[in-house]
C-alpha cells in the first residue's frame, strides 16, 4: 500500500516528463490527435444541435410567411436595411479574423492571433451596438411583440404614440390600413405583431449567441496574453473560432429573410 | 529520450490543416461581394423569385463559410456528414409544418373572421395622443 502510493507521485512525473508525453495531452487520451478529434467532434455535435435549436424559430417565421407573404413584405419596410447590411459585413469581417487567429495560433503567432481575436471581438461589440440602436428605434416606436404593453400591436390595449413623438412608423401604418375592411386591418395587424414576435426572438437569440461569443473570445484573449496557445495547444481557438463561424451562419440567413422581403 | 521527443512532435503535425492566408481573404472578399449583391437583388423586382434568389446567396455564402473558415473540406468527412445531416432534418421539419400549415389555412382563417370583431383593431387606428411635450400648443388651443 504504502510503496504503491510513495510510486504514484514518481509515476505521474514519470509519465509527465520521462515519457513521449506532450504537454497538452490529458491523461485520458493516447494521442494528441485522439484529444484533437475528440474535442472537435463533440463542438460538431454541438453546432449541428445548435443548428435544430435556431430551426424551431427558422419554421416559425416560415410558416407565418408562407400564409402571410404580403404582411411580411410590408412589415420588413419597418427594418433599415442599412444597418442589417452594415452589421452582416461587421460579422463577416468578424469571421474572417476568427479563421485567422486560428491559423495564427496553429503557427504560433501569439501577438498576431492576439491581435485578430481582439478585432473579432470589438466586432461582435459593434454588432452589438448596432442591434442596440435598431431594438431602442422599435421600442420606442411601439413596434414590439404584441405580449408587451408598449406594443402598437397589443391586442387588448394597443399602445398609441404621443403626437409628434416616435409616431412615424404609428402614422404609417395608420394611413395604411385606414381604408381596409374591419377583419382585414384585424389580420393585419395581428399578423405584423406576430412578425416583430418572430423578428424579436430570432435576432434576441442570435444576439444572445453573439453576447456569448464575446465572453468566450475575452477569455481566448486572456489566455493568449498569458501565452498559452501555440501548434501544440490551439483546440480551445479552433472551437469557438467554429461556434463564432455558426453565429455567422445563421446571421447570414436571418438578414435577407427579414430585411430584404420587400 | 529525443527519438522519442522526436516522435511526439510528428504527431503534431496532423492535428489541423492551416489555412493559407489568401484563400481566407479570398473567401472574405466573395462574402463581401455576395453581400451586395444579394442587397442590390432584395432591393429589385424580381418577378416573384426575390425570395428563392435570396435563399440561393445565402446558402452559397453558408457554404463558403461551412466548407473554408469551418475546415469542413480538410475535416473528417464524417463532420460533414453530421452537420449535413442536421440541416437535412431541418428542411424535413420545415417541409412537413409547410404542407401542414397550408391545407389548413382556410379553417384558421374563418375562425379567425368570427372573433376578430372584438379585436380594437376592427376600427381604424386612432389619432396619436396629444403631446404633453410641447404645452404651450395646448395653451394657445384653450
Amino acid at each position: 500500500m504504502t510503496t504503491a502510493s510513495a510510486d504514484a507521485p514518481g509515476h505521474d512525473d514519470d509519465h509527465g516528463h520521462g515519457h513521449d508525453h506532450p504537454k497538452h495531452l490529458a491523461h485520458h487520451f493516447d494521442t494528441l490527435e485522439q484529444q484533437f478529434g475528440s474535442s472537435k467532434l463533440g463542438m460538431w455535435a454541438f453546432l449541428l444541435t445548435e443548428v435544430l435549436f435556431f430551426s424551431g424559430l427558422f419554421v416559425a417565421y416560415a410558416t407565418l410567411r408562407a400564409n402571410n407573404s404580403e404582411v411580411f413584405s410590408y412589415a420588413s419596410s419597418f427594418l433599415d436595411t442599412k444597418w442589417g447590411a452594415i452589421n452582416t459585413v461587421v460579422l463577416l469581417i468578424s469571421s474572417f479574423t476568427a479563421a485567422m487567429s486560428v491559423r495564427n495560433a496553429q503557427l504560433g503567432e501569439t501577438s498576431k492571433l492576439k491581435r485578430n481575436l481582439i478585432i473579432t471581438l470589438i466586432c461582435a461589440g459593434g454588432f452589438m451596438g448596432i442591434k442596440y440602436v435598431e431594438y431602442s428605434h422599435k421600442w420606442h416606436a411601439g413596434l414590439l411583440p404584441p405580449g408587451l404593453e408598449n406594443s402598437m400591436f397589443n391586442p387588448e390595449t394597443p399602445w398609441i404614440p404621443e403626437a409628434g413623438h416616435h409616431d412615424t412608423d404609428y402614422l404609417n401604418l395608420q394611413r395604411d390600413t385606414m381604408d381596409m375592411a374591419p377583419a382585414e386591418r384585424v389580420h393585419f395587424m395581428t399578423t405584423l405583431g406576430r412578425f416583430f414576435g418572430v423578428y424579436f426572438f430570432l435576432t434576441g437569440l442570435h444576439g444572445v449567441h453573439v453576447l456569448i461569443g464575446m465572453g468566450v473570445i475575452s477569455w481566448l484573449i486572456l489566455r493568449t496574453s498569458r501565452g498559452e496557445f501555440g501548434p501544440d495547444n490551439f483546440t480551445a481557438v479552433d472551437l469557438v473560432a467554429l461556434y463564432w463561424h455558426l453565429v455567422d451562419l445563421v446571421w447570414i440567413f436571418l438578414f435577407p429573410l427579414l430585411y430584404l422581403i420587400a | 529520450m529525443t527519438a522519442h521527443a522526436h516522435d511526439s512532435h510528428d504527431d503534431h503535425h496532423g492535428l489541423g490543416h492551416i489555412l493559407p492566408v489568401k484563400l481566407l481573404a479570398g473567401v472574405l472578399a466573395a462574402l463581401l461581394f455576395l453581400t451586395v449583391l444579394t442587397v442590390i437583388t432584395g432591393s429589385t423586382y424580381l418577378y416573384g423569385f426575390d425570395l428563392g434568389i435570396a435563399m440561393v446567396i445565402a446558402t452559397v455564402k453558408a457554404t463558403l463559410v461551412c466548407v473554408i473558415f469551418m475546415h469542413l473540406k480538410w475535416d473528417k468527412g464524417f463532420h460533414a456528414f453530421a452537420f449535413l445531416g442536421s440541416v437535412l432534418f431541418v428542411g424535413v421539419f420545415l417541409a412537413y409544418t409547410l404542407t401542414d400549415t397550408k391545407q389548413y389555412q382556410g379553417d384558421v382563417r374563418s375562425f379567425g373572421d368570427d372573433v376578430s370583431l372584438n379585436s380594437p383593431f376592427a376600427q381604424p387606428l386612432p389619432d396619436p395622443h396629444p403631446s404633453t411635450h410641447d404645452h404651450e400648443d395646448e395653451n394657445a388651443e384653450h
